[in-house]
């Protein structure tokens, strides 16, 4: 990035300036700029992306090891749809994503931009403010808040104030209800996500319309219904299904919690295990890139899917470069 | 006024959502009462604290004795390495190439466009295992290893690289809102980019700037599964995998003393949050708006 000369800067720039189509500064100082973020997104972006496809294809394993594997087609796919544990690792991804996402990640979040956008601001802002905690919190000590909270009496808090009152079983929750501990503790981190997204688009709902709505003599429900819903029909598509792939490629929670005990493997987890981390200390990496490779192909899918429907397209065509 | 005097009987009134909203919330404000209570007792019977003989009571200091603990602080130097860190190269890499983006006519300025707003969606956890053999193949190549497998320095590059999609789209926005005149101006008397770069255009979106910082920091401070996944080996470790570790037990886990390792790595997260939750939900709902 050396300096250059004024005389240098003048050939370049100033003197050869026409309207509509002046070249500024050096040709190939995009390349400054863009290299850094070029080269780290090509090895931990792109080069990942193409390693999962061809390890796919091989038996590497810890038994292998980097050098002695060899090429085996598509075993490890079709391996996929014959494994006896396939079955069950669909089935806990499908319940997770399905009920995270209908009770909180977009239930909870809508009754949440709405309610505090319906009492004063000050009250609105802080309980928003309670709901991003659990994303801010080191992910650790967010679970290790949940463990609490669910495990057993006499200890954990739920059990002694709500069960035991009442007389119901006060057993440990995360090992007695697996399936509503993994919810609970994805979807309280979730619904901030939509929860913020939404707000903004309530704020931006023009307040004409909702006193109108009031004049009218509408109430609540209907004002949701026929206002607010219509009205951010785009934030909720949008919410629904960004949180849907990033619900099927998270296991982060779930590791800490129960490690995939007590059924709870989700398909990301099942990979992440056969690949880089399990009690053993055994890999199939061959397998475990295939497992992947199932979630990069949805992800992908997802994706484009986001620039045709979202139009993301039209949001990149409009910045200041130098057409002056 | 027929408006107004509507709105005063709004049926639903303010208590409705407000008793809704804290019945919701109830999981939440007992599960932080919880940490904060417990790092102070002995050990808790639900939200009471309770002495070893198992009455109400036992307020005590000593699960704050970790704070004695050398390995501790390793630990958390460990931790403030790598936030500081993963803050600085998302800043300088995300504001180079947010300049580009918004201000150079490149070839393939578009596609980089895209798929930066693309890449925010993308899923990074899905590439783990494959970023397991970038790192190995890294740690063989002279020089190199010390951003390879096993290191702090690959947590750290690894962290960056998935901060950089947000990080590049938040910049690029944050350098559009500026006019273009007084750069436009300093070219044309023949400075550098590289000096219109860091001395008119930096300066002007120091806000911009200040949140993603906090953004980034907050994220290497409370990262967990890159350092999990990538950094075995115990001299490296942070503070996040130390409390999993703690978690983990074979032997029954004392959560009194975990929930303080926990509230000592919690606290600077909600000093921030407190001071800047407003450039924070910003960023939260800034780099994903696309499309709404």
């Amino acid at each position: 990035m050396g300096l250059k000369t004024v005389e240098e800067i003048s050939a370049d720039s100033a003197f050869s300036f026409t309207p509509g189509k002046s070249k500024l500064g050096n040709k190939y100082d995009w390349l400054i700029f863009m290299g850094p973020a070029m080269l780290l997104v090509g090895v931990f972006f792109i080069a990942p992306v193409i390693i999962v496809f061809i390890i796919s294809f091989t038996d590497m394993s810890s038994l292998t090891g980097f050098s002695n594997w060899s090429w085996i087609g598509f075993d490890n796919w079709i391996k996929i749809f014959t494994h006896p544990q396939s079955s069950q690792h669909v089935g806990v991804t499908v319940i997770y994503v399905f009920f995270t996402l209908v009770f909180f990640n977009v239930g909870l979040a809508l009754v949440l931009s709405i309610l505090t956008t319906h009492i004063p601001k000050a009250a609105g802002f802080a309980f928003r403010a309670l709901w991003l905690i659990p994303r801010i919190t080191p992910v650790v000590v967010y679970i290790m808040m949940w463990r609490y909270l669910m495990a057993d009496s006499p200890y954990g808090i739920f059990n002694e104030i709500f069960f035991r009152p009442l007389g119901l079983d006060t057993s440990e929750m995360v090992s007695a209800h697996p399936y509503i501990a993994i919810i609970l503790v994805n979807g309280f981190i979730g619904a901030s996500f939509g929860m913020i997204i939404f707000t903004s688009a309530i704020e931006s709902i023009s307040k004409d319309m909702m006193n109108a709505s009031l004049v009218d003599g509408a109430n609540i429900m209907q004002r949701i219904r026929h206002i607010i819903i219509p009205q951010i029909k785009w934030p909720l598509m949008f919410v629904t299904t960004f949180q849907t792939l990033s619900l099927i490629t998270s296991f982060e929670q779930i590791m800490i919690l129960t490690d995939g005990a007590y059924g709870t493997e989700v398909w990301s987890l099942w990979a992440y295990h056969k690949g880089l981390n399990n009690y053993f200390g055994q890999f199939q990496w061959g397998f475990a890139m295939a497992l992947a490779g199932i979630l990069v192909i949805i992800s992908i899918v997802f994706c484009i899917a986001y620039l045709k429907f979202f139009k993301f397209s039209d949001m990149i065509q409009e910045p200041k470069i130098e057409t002056l | 006024m027929i408006a107004v005097s509507k709105i005063r009987t709004f049926p639903w009134g303010k208590v409705v959502p407000f008793t809704i909203l804290l019945i919701f919330s109830i999981p939440l404000i007992l599960g932080i009462y919880w940490i904060i209570i417990s790092t102070f007792s002995v050990s808790t019977r639900g939200l009471i604290p309770i002495d070893s003989a198992g009455n109400p009571g036992g307020l005590t200091l000593a699960n704050w004795s970790f704070l004695k603990d050398p390995e501790v602080w390793r630990l958390t130097w460990n931790t403030f390495v790598l936030a500081t860190t993963l803050t600085f190269g998302v800043l300088l890499v995300s504001s180079m190439a947010g300049y580009a983006l918004s201000r150079i006519n490149f070839k393939g300025r578009k596609t980089f466009l895209g798929s930066t707003m693309v890449l925010q969606a993308f899923p990074a956890t899905t590439l783990l295992i494959a970023t397991y053999f970038v790192l190995r193949f890294i740690s063989g190549v002279p020089l190199l290893s010390v951003f390879g497998y096993d290191t702090l320095g690959g947590v750290i590059l690894v962290s960056i690289a998935t901060q950089l999609p947000l990080g590049i789209w938040l910049m690029k926005g944050f350098f559009d809102a500026i006019p273009w005149d007084l750069e436009r101006a300093a070219l044309i008397d023949g400075c550098s980019r590289w000096r219109t770069f860091r001395q008119i255009l930096l300066p002007q979106i120091r806000p911009g700037i200040a949140a993603l910082s906090v953004f980034s920091f907050i994220i290497g401070w409370s990262s967990f599964l890159i350092p999990y996944s990538f950094m075995t080996n115990q001299d490296t470790a942070v503070i996040s995998t130390y409390i999993n570790r703690l978690m983990q037990d074979t032997a029954p886990v004392n959560y009194s003393t975990v929930a303080a390792v926990g509230l000592f790595q919690l606290i600077p997260v909600i000093f921030f949050f407190i001071f800047t939750q407003k450039y924070l939900l910003a960023i939260f709902a800034g780099g994903m708006k696309g499309g709404s």
